[in-house]
């Protein structure tokens, strides 16, 4: 490309146009004004979506990028604007979410002075992004945002903060733009250890009881298809965690279900019998493992991990393979023996037995007057053909989700897993329904949350995203009262919630709605929603005091999961 | 068991950096006992010498999370006896009891530091080793009132004589062309 003057904002917006941007979450502001001015010419190339408060955008941002594979852009002022994205990068940075932020800021004179609007949003946010800098000079602008997205896209992905000062904005340079392709620091990935490969192989092949692991370093991947082509194979069941979900399809004869705090019977009772765990692009995040020490204790452990620093950082492996999944995967599969550990999978078979009866029944096909969040889940699924992307908020609802809905493809699930966001679920689903605008998106929220980012309720009617919103109304933050009930005796203190009338709200921003509290409606209630042509409020009044079983209590081996209180 | 680890930092010269690493640090809730950052003998790489008392399992830590930062090149982290390294300590002494005897001029020599400079008011005493030298001198010399007392962050080589970042920059810069 032949070198030309433009102002440091016009190359910005270039920038973004040579790396395939197409959709933007922002909020504009004083600091970032032209930026603004500049995009206005490219509302051809590129669609903005403007939210209602800045953390709206950075969520939908997430969402988008969840669910495209591409990462999300987000655009803030200075300042307050900045400050606002705080929770949304945090987000971003513990889910593994590619992000680019663009953050306006004061004039570089004006550095430092406590001037309007200035926060030292750099300083800030360096715990919780994978790289951020401040352009000060509109000539550094075309280099740094290449670097942005090489270093938010490769590797572990993760948020990148960039903080442009207005007077680089405003400045000229001769723009001439290369994608970055490598830097001397960063080195995302390296060539695969065969030994270490040859030694996984040799565990695998000897173990009794293996049990796969499967994580969202699968989906971030793309190695749905080695997984599959992996566990049938070698027979070796494979369990899920939060962020895995929707990598293997829920009724794969090999799929065993969630793991963690509220996941599923077999696979946390059995990792405790199991006599090798193959833990792939996941963390081992302590709501998965329960109390370390107790953990896994049987097993040898083998970990495919891309990010060095998450080896042995919480449990000791024995083998550690440090790769990107889908290639390590590959490597393995050309390495291991056909087996079918039939007797292991009886094991399984009985736990489902066991949990089907105790839980799964009662929470999917209710007797009791109530209806329950699980119950509706399940309905929406099938309703959806197993089809939707869902996308949910943080709670009990989220746990009901995660448990119940059925998937089919990769891509399909997009919640906040390792912050846990409250107020996550509203703003991420705009932003997956754009990611993924031929799909059906599920955003199944609770009561609580809806209320933290409830005005982009103003930013799905703008834009007519047809989000089918599936608020599950307890009337209570019901997972924080689900642990008072269970550990602080019942003390319920501040988790009731005096909610408004949601639908006359959402028909104030445009959006149709209706209330269903009868299991005799339900069924149609959700049909009614799905076929809506457009997006759609529809309030369910769940039981006010349900709870999510089963539960590893807090502090607790993953052995001693239980069924009920 | 906690012990004394010498983690050594080699990076690119970019701001921030440092609250970067001293963030990793922070968020283990492990104290920085020393620390010392200089531009290394290869032009536009930067050292950080940090000291810190932990467990052989927190040093591996904290390196690997050390290194996930992007401008950092590589980090290492060493017990005592792998590394040589010294502290440098100054010492502002009143200048009367020089003229009273010949006592701080014998600890002076004793010690191996050596006078810096000379005034009415007082004189500065350089000293050059570990802590525990440094801070044994500290300790005579203030029977005569240490006016000001100042010890720099530790400095250390390793004893191996192989540069273990110059193979990892050639290995690093190899791989890097081999992308183009």
């Amino acid at each position: 490309m032949t070198a030309k003057k433009i102002t440091g904002s016009q190359a910005l917006i270039l920038s973004l146009m040579e790396e395939g941007v197409d959709t933007i979450f922002g909020y504009p502001g004083g600091a970032i004004m032209p930026i603004y001015d500049a995009l206005y010419d490219f509302d051809k190339e590129v669609k903005h979506i403007l939210t209602r408060h800045e953390q709206g955008a950075i969520h939908g941002a997430q969402g988008y990028a969840r669910v495209s594979g591409k990462p999300g852009i987000v655009f803030a002022t200075s300042g307050p604007g900045a400050t606002n994205l705080m929770t949304g990068i945090a987000d971003a940075m513990i889910d593994s979410t590619p992000l680019v932020c663009i953050t306006g800021q004061v004039a570089s004179p004006l550095l430092g002075t406590d001037a309007f609007q200035e926060s030292d949003i750099v300083g800030m946010s360096i715990p919780v992004t994978k790289w951020n800098y401040q352009i000060t000079t509109p000539e550094e602008i075309p280099e740094v945002m290449a670097q942005a997205f090489y270093i938010a896209t490769t590797g572990r992905p993760g948020p990148v903060l960039i903080d442009v000062t207005k007077d680089a904005q405003f400045g000229e340079l001769e723009y001439k733009y290369e994608k970055c392709k490598k830097i001397r620091s960063y080195v995302p990935e390296t060539s695969i250890d065969p030994h270490q490969i040859k030694a996984a192989a040799d565990l695998i092949n000897e173990a009794k009881k293996p049990l796969l692991f499967v994580g969202q370093g699968i989906i971030i991947s793309h190695a749905e298809e080695e997984v599959r082509t992996f566990i049938e194979k070698t027979g070796i069941p494979a369990a899920w965690t939060l962020l895995g979900l929707s990598a293997l399809p829920t009724d794969h004869r090999l799929n065993v279900g969630m793991l963690g705090m509220h996941g599923n019977y077999g696979p946390n009772k059995l990792t405790n019998e199991a006599d090798l765990i193959i833990a792939v692009g996941m963390r081992f995040d302590d709501r998965v493992t329960g109390k370390v020490s107790e953990y896994a204790k049987k097993a040898k452990i083998i970990h495919i991990e891309i990010d060095p620093a998450e080896i042995d950082k919480i449990v000791k492996t024995d083998v550690s393979v440090l790769a990107d999944a889908k290639k390590a995967l590959k490597m393995l599969i050309d390495n291991v023996n056909p087996n079918n550990h039939e007797n292991w999978h009886n094991e399984f078979k009985k736990c489902d037995a066991i949990e089907n009866e105790k839980v799964i029944q009662k929470d999917l096909y209710p007797t009791k007057p109530g209806l329950t969040m699980g119950e509706a889940v399940r309905i929406a699924s099938e309703k959806t053909n197993h089809d939707a992307v869902l996308v949910t908020d943080v709670g009990q609802h989220q746990m009901v989700a995660q448990r119940y809905f059925h998937f089919k493809n990769s891509r399909s699930n997009v919640t906040s897993g390792g912050l846990g966001t409250m107020g996550f679920c509203l703003p991420a689903s705009m932003g997956a329904q754009l990611g993924a605008p031929n799909r059906t998106v599920i955003a199944a929220v609770g009561d609580g949350g809806f209320q933290m980012t409830i005005q982009e309720l103003g930013t799905i009617a703008q834009n007519k995203l047809p989000v089918k919103i599936m608020l599950l109304n307890n009337n209570f933050l019901g997972m924080v009262r689900q642990w008072q009930q269970l550990f602080f005796d019942k003390r319920y203190s501040f988790t009731e919630l005096h909610n408004p009338d949601f639908i006359t709200i959402g028909k104030g921003f445009g959006i149709e709605g209706h209330t269903v509290d009868k299991r005799e409606d339900l069924d149609a209630s959700i049909q009614k929603m799905i076929d809506h042509d457009g997006p759609y409020l529809l309030e369910i009044k769940i039981e006010k005091e349900d709870n999510v079983f089963p539960m590893v209590p807090t502090g607790a081996s993953v052995s001693d999961i239980i069924l009920e209180p | 068991m906690k012990e004394e680890y010498i983690l050594t930092v080699y990076s690119e010269n970019h701001i921030g950096l440092l609250t970067r690493i001293t963030n990793v640090f922070t968020r283990r809730k492990t104290n920085i006992d020393s620390l010392t950052v200089s531009e290394s003998a290869l032009q536009g790489v930067f050292k950080f010498t940090i000291v810190v008392h932990c467990t052989d399992a927190m040093a591996k830590k904290l390196v690997s999370q050390i290194e996930k930062q992007i401008d950092v090149l590589k980090a290492f982290y060493h017990t005592n006896d792998e590394m040589i390294f010294q502290e440098i300590a100054l010492y502002k002494v009143p200048i009367e009891p020089i003229y009273e005897s010949d006592k701080i001029e014998q600890i002076v020599r004793r010690a191996g530091a050596r006078i810096l400079e000379i005034t009415k008011d007082y004189v500065v005493i350089e000293k050059t080793g570990h802590k525990e030298d440094t801070q044994a001198l500290f300790e005579e010399l203030n029977e005569f009132k240490v006016m000001q007392f100042i010890r720099s962050g530790r400095v250390a080589l390793m004893r191996d004589p192989i540069e273990r970042l110059s193979e990892f920059l050639k290995e690093r810069d190899a791989f890097l062309t081999s992308l183009d």
